[in-house]
């Protein structure tokens, strides 16, 4: 305390860039434990629901997520959507800005593949006659799907966003906040999405004890 | 106090032009007005659908236009514009971003874009909202708590657009809703200026800031459930339809769970109940301390019992739902956990009550609200006690007890404090005093007349009187002094309600003809009241920010020249030590 003034006051002191960047971090994690309540929320919904006797399994065998290949596929683009955001990430950090923005660039790129990807999905669901309402299982995997890939297109308005900012020579620090950030997130929606894609396919039994061991059974 | 001369940077940089400065504008206090203005408006529209369900209920028929379906329709919409779309964003979005980066010594949200983009969202919900009384079949009518299947069920008022407009504004509010609250959280985390460590912070802030805790939690469950039940409306899905035959029509759902509904509602439902008592706590205990010239009682007891109360009110929900049949262990669960959470509330009321102790009271208006709010929370504070036990709620749950119990704790009590609030920061809003007089009658009014409206309820539920109905002509077992009493609280709740006319009279007028109040009316230690600017300017400090050496009670210091020291002082100012919670712990 010995440093600071008398009158109360100090001079103004602006977040450094530092703070600034932790202030960001902050509150992508704040944004990320809600968004991590939503899912949890829906994934208790879903053990509960699928308690009931009218659940059809997405696994069985004659049902579309017994060879689910193309959410495979899909899984993979979005995988190396996030490997590449890590690469434009830890490349600015190095300065290296042109290696950055193709990364970013390809990042953004699988993602999409991943959205036309899971869409294709809800296509061939609906040729297999496991539409919307068709049972509450697959009532729950449009419902979960749809709301990761609302969240992803939340994030690659951001990526949009930050391609403008690239294009337009913003400052360098504020674009690898940018880039840091949509690393981050990209990669707790692929682990999102790698959990909700091992709930959705697994067998009835197995979230049948997890739904036991919470009391829902 | 010395200034040093030092041009305001880029970022604090002062918006130009009507359209940036107040309408599309980032800073939080505009922001914080605009909230405050548009939940005010909507909680006009709530108050008159109250006055047209009592003229039903105290006199039958006098309403034209008043048929039962009118009537649940307004009985909905009422519900959930006061809870949600009143309290919940006048405190979060109108206090919570007005005096959060005032209190913790920041220029502003740290997120101020975001800000912006929470109100105009909010105000798109209440919008959405309103909507639903112009589309064909008006707004639902299933009643605040949107329990399938009746709300998406036919028959009911408004299945057919009404509850999807609702269903839709409440998603956009929690989206709104989660941008303002990652601003006020990550705001008291990263944004404190120098000095401002956790437990100086005013309890105001602390109330906030766990309800807001509380609302990023709780807030997903009702999406959820909103979504998850748009599903089954628009798209056929069974989330929480049952199979039902309706007029002989087998209905498309099956299996659904109404009672998965249910849970998840209250698992929002709750905690909600805290997220408006929380900043309505905080608010009320700075209140208090001021206007009673003493530092807060047990400061950091205080500090715990908020986050306590936080962390207990997501393991009671089912409280709500002993009706709905339960396993009798869960009853005894929820019953328990229930009456925990009674522990650290009935701290804080001790609290308040031993720092009035012996304290130099001033009934300002401010302390008036603030001393009926602690009467009248602990009224709806114990009868919470008789319906969290589950024996004593089953045969109350479907009365007139539960109405009265939840509109003193949770509609009474909380609005109380809004009261209060504003008459205290008017001031620093505005620059000027609101009116004495008009505030004292404004208040008696209103706390006289809450009382004579929902002291009888409670002798109703007693009687039996079950809540939810339109009519009550024809019932044998209703007494005829029950009728009598409803029409008497008739009559009260539209005194009442005009007399709101008073405080919004006040309100406007005082603005803008109000005496000037200078920067520090209340002679008040925090740190909004110690701006270079009253109201304070784009930027909140001006050149400098503040650096804090103390907490925000020190008030009748012994041997001070003043009986209070603001937190700006340092500490070679004084003639002794002050007092800070942490020389509390050591005596």
């Amino acid at each position: 305390m010995n440093e600071l003034p008398l009158s109360g006051f100090r001079d103004n002191a602006l977040p450094s860039e530092r703070e600034g960047r932790g202030t960001a971090i902050a509150g992508m994690r704040i944004f990320l434990t809600v968004v991590t309540m939503l899912f949890l929320l829906l994934l208790i919904a879903f053990l509960a629901r699928s308690q009931g006797g009218d659940w059809r399994s997405l696994s069985d065998p004659t049902a579309p997520l017994s060879r689910p290949w193309l959410l495979w596929i899909n899984s993979l683009l979005l995988g190396l959507g996030c490997l590449a955001l890590q690469w434009a990430r830890v490349a600015g950090r190095h300065g290296q800005r042109g290696e950055s923005l193709v990364a970013f660039w390809l990042g953004g790129l699988c993602t999409l593949g991943f959205i036309f990807g899971q869409l294709g999905a809800w296509w061939q669901f609906e040729l297999w006659g496991y539409g919307v309402a068709a049972n509450p299982a697959s009532s729950f995997f449009y419902l979960l799907t749809g709301l990761h890939g609302l969240h992803l297109v939340g994030g690659l308005l951001v990526w949009g966003l930050t391609l403008r900012g690239f294009s337009r020579g913003r400052a360098p620090a504020r674009l690898q906040l940018r880039v840091e950030l949509c690393a981050i997130y990209w990669h707790y929606l692929l682990a999102l999405w790698l959990l909700l894609f091992l709930v959705l396919s697994s067998p009835p039994g197995v979230y049948s004890v997890i739904a036991a061991l919470c009391g829902l059974g | 106090m010395a200034y040093a001369d030092q041009a305001e940077r880029e970022a604090v940089h002062e918006p130009t032009g009507f359209v940036r400065r107040y309408i599309w504008s980032q800073d939080h206090k505009v922001i914080a007005v605009q909230y405050a203005l548009t939940a005010i408006f909507v909680g006009l529209v709530a108050l008159v659908l109250s006055a047209l369900m009592r003229l039903q209920i105290g006199f039958p028929g006098s309403l034209g236009f008043m048929d039962p379906s009118a009537y649940y329709q307004a009985m909905t919409m009422h519900g959930m514009i006061m809870v949600i779309y009143l309290l919940t964003a006048l405190f979060l979005g109108g206090f919570g971003n007005y005096l959060i980066p005032l209190m913790v010594g920041a220029r502003d949200m740290v997120f101020p874009y975001l800000n912006m983009l929470s109100y105009w969202f909010y105000l798109l919900s209440v919008l959405v909202l309103l909507a639903s009384f112009f589309v064909p079949g008006g707004p639902s009518g299933a009643g605040w708590t949107l329990y399938p299947p009746q709300a998406i069920t036919a028959g009911t008022p408004g299945s057919e657009w009404g509850i999807v407009l609702m269903l839709v504004s409440l998603a956009i509010f929690i989206v709104a809703a989660t941008m303002g609250g990652l601003n006020y959280v990550t705001t008291v985390l990263q944004a404190r200026t120098h000095g401002m460590t956790l437990f100086r912070m005013p309890l105001t802030v602390w109330g906030i800031f766990m309800a807001t805790v509380l609302a990023l939690l709780a807030f997903p469950a009702l999406f959820v459930s909103a979504v998850m039940m748009l599903f089954d409306r628009l798209l056929g899905t069974s989330f929480f339809m049952p199979e039902m035959v309706l007029l002989g029509q087998q209905s498309e759902h099956s299996g659904g769970s109404p009672i998965l509904f249910q849970h998840l509602f209250w698992f929002f439902g709750h905690p909600e109940v805290y997220i408006v008592a929380l900043p309505a706590f905080g608010l009320v205990s700075d209140l208090i301390s001021v206007h009673a010239r003493k530092k807060i009682f047990g400061y950091r007891m205080m500090v715990w019992a908020i986050v306590v109360i936080g962390v207990l009110s997501f393991v009671v929900w089912a409280h709500h739902m002993y009706v709905s049949g339960m396993n009798p262990y869960f009853g005894f669960f929820f019953a328990t956990t229930t009456l925990v959470i009674a522990v650290p509330t009935a701290l804080k009321v001790y609290n308040w009550v031993l720092t009035i102790w012996r304290g130099d009271i001033r009934l300002t208006v401010p302390m008036l609200f603030a001393l009926a709010f602690i009467l009248t929370f602990l009224v709806g504070g114990l009868t919470g006690l008789f319906l969290g036990n589950v024996i004593v709620d089953i045969p109350l749950s479907d009365t007139y007890f539960v109405v009265a119990h939840f509109h003193m704790v949770m509609g009474v009590a909380p609005i109380l404090v809004v009261f209060g609030a504003i008459y205290h920061w008017f001031p620093k809003i505005t620059g000027r005093m609101l009116d004495d007089r008009l505030g004292k009658l404004h208040f008696w009014i209103t706390f006289l007349g809450t009382y004579a409206i929902y002291f009888p309820m409670h002798y109703l539920g007693f009687l039996g009187m079950p809540r939810r109905y339109y009519n009550y002509d024809g019932y044998e077992f209703i007494p005829q002094s029950a009728h009598d009493l409803n029409a008497f609280i008739t009559v009260a709740a539209l005194i009442v309600g005009v007399a709101q006319l008073v405080f919004l009279f006040n309100l406007f007028h005082s603005a803008f003809r109000g005496r000037r109040s200078g920067p520090n009316p209340w002679r008040a230690a925090s740190l909004e009241w110690q701006t270079p600017q009253t109201p304070p300017a784009h930027g909140n400090w001006g050149a400098k920010l503040p650096v804090v050496y103390r907490w925000a009670y020190d008030y009748s210091v012994p041997g001070e020249k003043q009986d209070f020291i603001p937190q700006t002082v340092a500490p070679q100012e004084l003639q002794g030590p002050g007092i800070e919670p942490e020389s509390e712990v050591k005596r």
